[in-house]
């Protein structure tokens, strides 16, 4: 057993660990959770997985919205007079250890009937009775043993979004049809002029007739509706072969049996279907944990306390009207603009603007919405509703309502084009000249040509390649929303990042000292002294400074939003902003600072920078040769300097960004004919994400909420970034060469078709046989390509 | 020979129970969850060992 890490979550106790059964813990929190297992017989928790848990988060208050009877209605999917239902999300879900607690809820309250666990969506279904408890204190519960659950305006407003299995019926239909007729049509391929065969082999058709119906009008229709909206749009795609050949397929087989001319190609048209849907099965692969479609909503609280006459009622947050004074508590989001009235504010807008460093605010200052308090309770009075906030109303802009998908033209689309004329006029050249050498034959070989030519091959070269491809990126962590979205990012010529939060990480920060040099035991001090504080910037500083000597200081106070003054023997350090540590020296400088002074003289300051993701300047050399750089951000120019240093000389640099600005200039480059491909990590980069051609977000951990994009790439990633382009434009060749592959069965399909020889059997052989080929193809040489990323 | 039209007959409605099975495994949502029961079959037998630790 490692004494210094926590026994319940895994992180570093530090010096000073609790001890509990001769296991050690960080804190209190962890301790208290372990103690509720132990109790409950559920220590089972800790042999699954070693440090399984998360700390439990402070809740106090957090959850009396629950009282509001239309929350609870919204939040639970069903309710009786007995029991009640709620799914609820919780992101921490992430082992078996996980699964294995929240499915025993019941042990920890003998009312929660039961709890199921979807791993994939990170959610859990609990059914409880609604008599003996209530969901407020299911989620009191989840919340102490450190499952909290995240419940967020999203969770109001949409209904539960019905799951869509349509493609799997279609996809069971059509095997299922495929390998019923397939057995019906073997006894005729042997052509065994047996007796028996002769007398029975149209009730074998009419068989094969009848399971071929679900499979051309339930199964293929997809491929009939695209069909007809390309065409009417005057767009060849590809689904316009693919309906011609399904329907000549059916036709001329029904006509075929009919007219008692052949047994047929019903095989090879459920064949064709199935095959089609598989591939569309395959590439339809999603991280249900993963959402690309948030908007502020998901990041908004369900509800805020009101107060109103002294008394503090919980109100939905749609119900704020200008005017109302709110309460927002520790670790709470503000929800709309506001004037702050009292409290000390200290605003983390980390969420908008990917800044790390919280901002205070004093009284009469207005708050924007998204910011997230992180010191107390404040109030303030909100000055605007939440749709007309001034981060809400980012999202009325027209980008986010378009469709990236529609307008892009694919690969196969753009093939397909001339495809479909070439085969089209091959079958009306070959029926010309059938028609004067042997006219019987005309419509056979017209009918053939068709067939053997409906591209099934080409149509599943792109679904699997980028069906493997976007399971080994997300195996590389690296998240993309759907196939087209490769197919995009292989035409990037135009690279837009955001800086802080993006390029820079958020966890650490350097610090300079720029001064007169501290001796020895200013320093110990200084250390001693940051120890007590909670500012943010002390803790970064603190962990900045290597380990010294702790002394207990003789006196010890803290400024609000001023600074810190340590005593210790003889000396007297303060240590905070300019003002208060008396340096009248006014330079601006726009990066933070940190200024000391040891027995009221000056001494010096720590100056902050932003810490660089690693690899960061090895990813900008190697994208230079072949992209345009540019950098967008929101802050002030304090790093231009430092940028400079670290980046090409080509890169673009430009501060003081607003969210619209960003966007702007990503349409004014689109409008040159750029193809951009935005990074960023913030709310602020929404709109600029939406209206570029691909939008990446950059994520310290996925299962935190990111703005919506078409793809989510791990921070720890973020130097892979070139590779994963480079791998995109692999895979357009590798489409291209399979494009090729197919080309040369369909040349000898055509052969058969073009000479009046095509019989069933033949495309029976022949369309599988491309088909799985191409398959298997695409699969290895993905794979290939996968490995080399590793 | 008229034997055929039962074989046929049987054959299909066994290829039709089939389906039948299929579609209704995937209405009980079955298919959406594909990872979390294979981790859940496991866990059974641990509840009764922690029972008997005490």
């Amino acid at each position: 057993m490692d004494t210094n890490t926590c026994y319940h979550c895994g992180d570093d106790c530090g010096k000073s660990p609790i001890s509990y059964q001769k296991k050690y813990f960080c804190c209190n929190g962890c301790k208290t959770v372990f103690e509720i297992f132990n109790e409950n017989d559920l220590t089972c928790y800790y042999d699954l997985q070693n440090a399984p848990g998360a700390i439990p988060k402070e809740v106090e208050g957090k959850y009396d919205f629950f009282s509001q009877e239309n929350i609870v209605e919204k939040l639970t999917e069903f309710r009786s007079d007995t029991i009640e239902i709620a799914t609820l999300y919780i992101p921490h879900i992430h082992c078996s250890s996980c699964i294995w607690i929240l499915e025993n809820l019941n042990k920890l309250n003998p009312s929660i009937t039961d709890s199921q666990v979807n791993f994939g969506k990170k959610t859990v279904r609990v059914t409880y009775k609604n008599e003996e408890t209530d969901l407020k204190s299911v989620v009191l519960l989840l919340s102490t043993i450190g499952y909290e659950p995240y419940i967020s305006l999203d969770d109001f407003s949409t209904k539960k979004n019905h799951i869509n299995r349509s493609l799997i019926y279609k996809l069971g239909v059509a095997g299922f049809g495929f390998g019923n007729i397939m057995f019906l049509s073997f006894p005729e391929y042997f052509e065994v002029n047996e007796f028996w065969l002769e007398q029975y082999k149209h009730l074998f058709r009419w068989l094969m007739f009848a399971l071929s119906l679900p499979v051309v009008f339930y199964s293929s229709q997809d491929y009939f509706i695209s069909a007809y909206k390309g065409l009417k749009s005057k767009l060849l795609n590809i689904d316009v072969p693919i309906a011609l050949g399904i329907s000549v397929l059916f036709i001329r087989s029904t006509v075929d049996i009919a007219l008692d001319l052949g047994s047929g190609f019903f095989d090879s048209l459920a064949g064709l279907v199935f095959f089609l849907l598989v591939g569309k099965f395959f590439q339809q692969k999603t991280y249900d944990f993963l959402s690309f479609e948030r908007d502020y909503k998901s990041y908004f609280p369900i509800a805020i306390t009101k107060i109103k006459n002294g008394e503090e009622t919980s109100v939905q947050v749609y119900d704020i009207e200008k005017g109302d004074r709110l309460l927002i508590r520790n670790e709470e989001l503000i929800p709309v603009d506001g004037i702050l009235i009292n409290g000390r504010a200290k605003i983390d807008y980390s969420f908008v603007s990917g800044e790390s460093q919280p901002v205070t605010k004093h009284s009469g200052d207005k708050l924007f919405a998204g910011g997230k308090q992180t010191s107390g309770v404040i109030e303030i009075e909100a000055l605007k509703s939440v749709e007309q906030s001034y981060l809400t109303q980012l999202w009325s802009n027209d980008v986010f309502n378009k469709n990236k998908e529609e307008s892009f033209k694919n690969i196969t689309n753009s093939i397909s084009k001339h495809f479909t004329i070439v085969i089209l006029s091959i079958a009306f050249i070959a029926t010309v000249f059938w028609l004067f050498y042997d006219a019987t034959k005309a419509m056979n070989v017209f009918t053939a040509v068709l067939i053997i030519a409906c591209p099934c091959a080409i149509a599943l070269s792109a679904p699997f390649t980028f069906g493997n491809l976007l399971r080994i990126f997300g195996n590389l962590k690296f998240y993309i929303k759907n196939a087209s979205v490769i197919e995009q990012l292989a035409q990037i010529d135009t690279i837009i990042f955001d800086k802080t939060g993006t390029i820079t990480s958020n966890k650490s920060s350097t610090a300079e000292y720029e001064g007169e040099l501290l001796s020895d035991s200013e320093t110990s001090i200084l250390k001693s002294s940051l120890r007590g504080s909670n500012h943010p910037l002390s803790r970064t500083l603190y962990d900045i400074l290597k380990a010294n000597d702790i002394v207990s200081l003789d006196t010890f106070e803290e400024h609000v939003g001023k600074g810190i003054e340590a005593k210790y023997k003889s000396k007297e350090l303060k240590i905070g902003s300019a003002q208060f540590v008396g340096n009248t020296n006014t330079d601006t400088i726009l990066n933070t600072t940190v200024h000391i002074s040891s027995n009221n003289t000056y001494k010096g300051k720590f100056i902050f920078y932003n810490s660089y993701r690693e690899g960061v300047s090895k990813l900008f050399n190697q994208l230079k040769k072949q992209f345009d750089l540019a950098i967008l951000s929101g802050d002030n120019e304090g790093e231009r300097e430092n940028l400079k240093k670290l980046l090409p000389s080509k890169t673009k640099l430009i501060f003081n960004q607003k969210p619209e600005d960003k966007l702007e200039y990503i349409k004014y480059h689109q409008s040159e004919g750029a193809k951009v491909l935005m990074i960023g990590d913030g709310l602020n980069d929404a709109g600029a994400l939406a209206q570029s051609d691909v939008g990446i977000v950059i994520s310290e951990d996925v299962n935190v909420f990111s703005p919506a994009c078409d793809a989510i790439l791990d921070a720890s990633k973020f130097k892979n970034l070139y590779n994963y382009i480079k791998a995109s434009k692999s895979a357009i060749s590798i489409i291209k060469w399979s494009f090729l592959l197919s080309f040369f069965y369909n040349v000898i399909g055509l052969y058969f078709a073009v000479t009046g020889q095509l019989a069933p059997v033949i495309a029976a052989i022949l369309m599988p046989l491309s088909s799985i080929s191409i398959v298997v193809f695409t699969t290895i040489a993905t794979n290939l390509l996968g490995r080399r990323l590793k | 020979m008229s034997v055929i039209y039962i074989l046929l007959a049987v054959s299909i409605i066994v290829a039709i129970v089939f389906f039948a099975v299929f579609v209704f495994a995937v209405k009980s949502g079955q298919y959406d969850d594909s990872y979390t029961p294979s981790v859940r079959m496991l866990f059974e037998d641990e509840l009764v060992k922690a029972k008997k630790e005490k």
